[in-house]
């Protein structure tokens, strides 16, 4: 059996999987540091189901304890940000486009050498050990032990970034060390900045991989975990000790992912209504369409892989601001929410703030709390307000859809009462079974993947086998990420033309997934 | 005379977008390395063409190449001052001020660089007034101004000067070169005196990029109709608005061409665009029919936030505005047409400026 957790802005949920089976799910209060909220979810399910926890063989967390570090600037590491590619590069310095106030969290150090590459392989320089040996020396007496490393053109040719890398763990050994080629994509200071921040991450990411430890062994649960990443994919414990960066936004990837896994649906919209905001996400082939924008991360520019959702201020707890005055006053829904004090707050629940939980019981969607506290609402209003929720939801949508084609609309969540009727422009309308925990459903059911993305010189040989190399790539680094051989397929092929030369290179970036084989 | 401080570049690198007509790469790159430059040697000043003396040696800089390229090898730096240094030793004269061979995309801020560095004046004009894919396409050769000599520089130190019988040749030596050199350059060239540049340049473009993303900053922090405020200021006409469908790719000659096809949404419900784009858009084909083509500029805008959107970013599922925006009447005239009209990307049909067809 398998547990599922995933953690969001309100609430944290768990639900325990048998097979493709829903045994038991808990929704609990997300806490601010995160930590004792799942140790409360994993307890409350394993009191609930009764589940001997030996018989648990993996737990997947989803959690946003990494992102909020960054957002917060908290637990963030000293870094040294070491890039190969002089001469090139030098006009722009590794954080350059940075708000100031986290690089200095990070104490700004920076440091350029010779190597790189360029795009077909050649050298722009030479690397010089020696230079990296005084860099790495001088890293050592500042007393830091974080280094990211970055090299031109390393998505083609890793080999100065691994070099380099030996040499810093050389001159310190203690040091802990993220290559910007395991990290993203083509575009270097993107790249970088994903690298600097998945290294500024590393000493929380060993301290929260060891509280969790510690908490399942607390639980008698023996099983090995994994972490929840953005691409809907897994990574094991000792990876996410390496790679914390990866589990950005993987939130709204589990809901989709969960979606997808409780309607059978392949290709749908998913709604996922929270307590404070909804996202509105599509499903392509089972997984969520990608943004294809730079993504910014606490104000810094990533070329990460991230879901490509719409987020809007409706939830089970967004506050419903009634007109005091005229008729004309606008009355307003959300975007201010009670959040997870919607179970003390919230008028049936004997509060005295009206939500959109109160008019949706009002209005009869749901039976919650105490129907008699909004008995006395008038009739008129509950219609409005319900009314403008649906629009709410039909626009958001809307907005995410490719085609005018009608399409299946999946409403996951715990706000999901809040939809009256048929979304407009829905072909079905699917609210799966345990639709309020599809997000730690997602994060149960999630399978294990590798990708390559990196730019192919066609001199030498053909399209053909260029496509047939990117693939086998993706799903060596699938297998090695612990899919079962069987069942890995390759699930997005993306080609790139290089523009404006009239040289034969092309960009391929191939992604395969897998189930993750479990002992 | 004014001065471009940092604001200024944001606003400049975000119209330039717009102008970039869906190519010219990406003005981030060289919009950080504007502001940089800022940073260390002060703000630039922008001159318009009537401050300009008749005997200045006015020399176009910008970066040539790959955009994918140019985001990973990014510039050192002093490229462009060791091209300037090249072509002022071989022309034996000092310039006196550069300025954007193209307004559109990464290229209107590519001289801000080497301005600020060598304490040089910017021209407040252009070669395009948009973003076209060839040497040749710039109004100076329209008044008979070669491109060479045409000096470039890599990162490495080295630099090339090519002396071409016309400015074709220019085009197919500087890519070869721009290959070798790791499919990046930063190049010096069209080089003319204040005289000359008064005559064949399109004027202006510096600062109607700039007020181009001055309004869509002010627009998007007013909540207000980003499309709409952009159509205003460009003097544009709106031709769609709908949801991207389909995006075809394919390689043709090293350069990226293909067709988006758009299904329209409120007015334009049941009506379907293709846009055909050679790095830069081409044609707007509504229900069969050109509606917009080159010279005139095709930008898509995204519908709710009015970003521009590129040739390489266009993907299945954007809602967005296309609007239509009349080029320089320089590119209307018959040799205008003959360099960058329809014909030459394959178009059978004639020109129609595109307030014939949208205007009152």
């Amino acid at each position: 059996m398998r547990i599922g957790i995933d953690v969001g802005g309100t609430n944290t949920d768990a639900v325990l999987m048998e097979g493709t089976t829903v045994v038991g799910w808990v929704k609990t209060p997300t806490t601010s540091d995160v930590t004792s909220g799942i140790v409360t979810a994993l307890r409350d399910l394993l009191e609930q189901t009764q589940a001997n926890p030996a018989t648990i063989t993996g737990v997947m967390i989803g959690t946003t304890h990494f992102t909020n570090a960054v957002v917060e600037r908290k637990r963030l590491m000293k870094t040294a940000a070491l890039r190969l590619g002089l001469p090139a590069t030098q006009s722009l310095p590794p954080m350059v486009d940075w708000p100031p106030d986290l690089r200095e969290a990070l104490g700004d150090h920076k440091y350029l050498v010779h190597g790189g590459h360029e795009f077909d392989g050649r050298l722009i320089s030479a690397m010089d050990e020696k230079e990296i040996r005084e860099v790495a020396r001088d890293i050592r007496k500042k007393g830091i032990r974080t280094v990211a490393i970055s090299s031109v053109f390393s998505p083609v040719n890793p080999e100065h970034e691994q070099k380099a890398a030996e040499i810093v763990s050389d001159e310190i050994p203690d040091a802990s060390i993220t290559l910007s080629h395991e990290i993203g994509r083509i575009g270097l200071l993107e790249r970088e900045n994903a690298a600097i921040m998945n290294a500024c991450l590393g000493e929380l990411a060993r301290a929260i991989v060891n509280a969790f430890e510690e908490a399942l062994a607390e639980m008698d649960i023996q099983a090995p975990f994994y972490l929840s990443q953005n691409d809907g994919t897994l990574m094991s414990a000792e990876f996410a000790k390496k790679y914390p960066v990866f589990t950005f936004a993987s939130g709204p990837t589990n809901s989709m992912r969960g979606a997808a896994f409780l309607s059978g649906a392949k290709e749908a919209m998913v709604v996922d209504l929270g307590g404070t905001t909804s996202d509105v996400g599509m499903l392509i082939r089972g997984f969520p369409r990608e943004a294809s924008v730079a993504v910014e991360i606490a104000g810094v520019r990533t070329n990460f892989r991230m879901p490509d959702t719409y987020s809007f201020g409706l939830g089970g707890g967004s506050i419903i601001t009634l007109r005091v005055l005229r008729a004309t006053e606008p009355l307003r829904i959300g975007p201010q929410s009670v959040g997870y004090e919607l179970i003390t707050k919230g008028l049936v629940f004997g509060g005295s703030t009206l939500t959109a939980t109160d008019v949706a019981v009002a209005g009869g969607l749901a039976d919650i709390g105490d129907k008699e506290a909004v008995q006395d609402l008038d009739k008129g209003l509950v219609r409005e307000v319900l009314e403008r929720i649906q629009a709410m939801v039909d626009e958001a949508v809307d907005r995410m859809k490719t085609s005018a084609e009608p399409i299946p609309v999946i409403l996951v969540g715990g706000g999901t009462i809040l939809v009256s009727r048929k979304v407009a422009g829905a072909s079905e309308m699917i609210r799966p079974d345990h639709y309020p925990v599809a997000n730690a459903i997602g994060a149960a059911i999630a399978q294990v993947g590798g990708e390559t993305d990196r730019v192919f010189s066609l001199d030498r040989m053909s399209r053909d086998e260029a496509l047939t190399q990117a693939r086998e790539e993706a799903i060596q680094k699938a297998l090695a990420a612990g899919a079962e051989e069987k069942t890995i397929e390759v699930v997005e092929v993306e080609e790139v033309p290089l523009t404006y030369l009239p040289s034969n290179a092309v960009r391929i970036r191939v992604k395969a997934v897998g189930d993750l084989a479990l002992q | 005379m004014r001065w471009l401080h940092e604001q200024n570049v944001e606003d400049l690198a975000l119209g330039a977008a717009v102008l970039g007509t869906g190519g010219g790469g990406d003005p981030y790159i060289g919009k950080l390395m504007a502001i940089q430059a800022i940073h260390e040697h002060g703000p630039i000043t922008l001159l318009s063409l009537d401050e300009i003396g008749d005997e200045d040696l006015i020399v176009p800089s910008a970066m040539m190449g790959a955009p994918t390229v140019i985001v990973e090898k990014l510039p050192r730096g002093d490229e462009i001052i060791k091209a300037f240094r090249a072509l002022e030793s071989y022309l034996g004269r000092k310039i006196t001020a550069t300025m954007s061979i193209e307004a559109g995309g990464l290229n209107s801020t590519t001289p801000l660089t080497v301005a600020a560095r060598l304490g040089l004046p910017m021209v407040d004009c252009d070669g395009m007034g948009r973003a076209f894919p060839e040497i040749p396409m710039v109004t100076h050769t329209l008044y008979g101004i070669s491109a060479t000599p045409f000096a470039m520089a890599d990162e490495k130190g080295n630099s090339a000067i090519l002396n071409t019988i016309d400015n074709h040749w220019t085009e197919t030596f500087s890519r070869s070169i721009t290959i070798d050199m790791g499919c990046t350059a930063l190049i010096a060239c069209y080089a003319t005196t204040g005289q000359q540049l008064k005559e064949c340049a399109v004027p202006d473009t510096i600062t109607f990029a700039e007020k181009i993303g001055r309004t869509i900053r002010e627009a998007r922090a007013a909540k207000g109709d980003v499309v709409a405020t952009v159509r205003e200021v460009t003097g544009g006409f709106e031709v769609f608005k709908g949801k991207i469908v389909d995006v075809e790719r394919r390689t043709e000659r090293g350069f990226a061409r293909g067709e988006a096809t758009f299904e329209g949404v409120d007015e334009y419900a049941s009506r379907t665009l293709k846009l055909h784009f050679q790095n830069e858009n081409l044609v707007a084909i509504l229900d069969g029919e050109i509606v917009v083509s080159v010279p005139d500029l095709i930008t898509v805008l995204e519908l709710e936030t009015g970003e521009p959107i590129t040739t390489e970013a266009l993907r299945y599922g954007f809602r967005v505005a296309v609007l239509g925006i009349p080029c320089t009447p320089k590119w209307r005239t018959p040799a205008g047409l003959e360099l960058v009209g329809p014909r030459y990307f394959g178009y059978d049909v004639d020109y129609v400026p595109v307030e014939e067809r949208y205007g009152a």
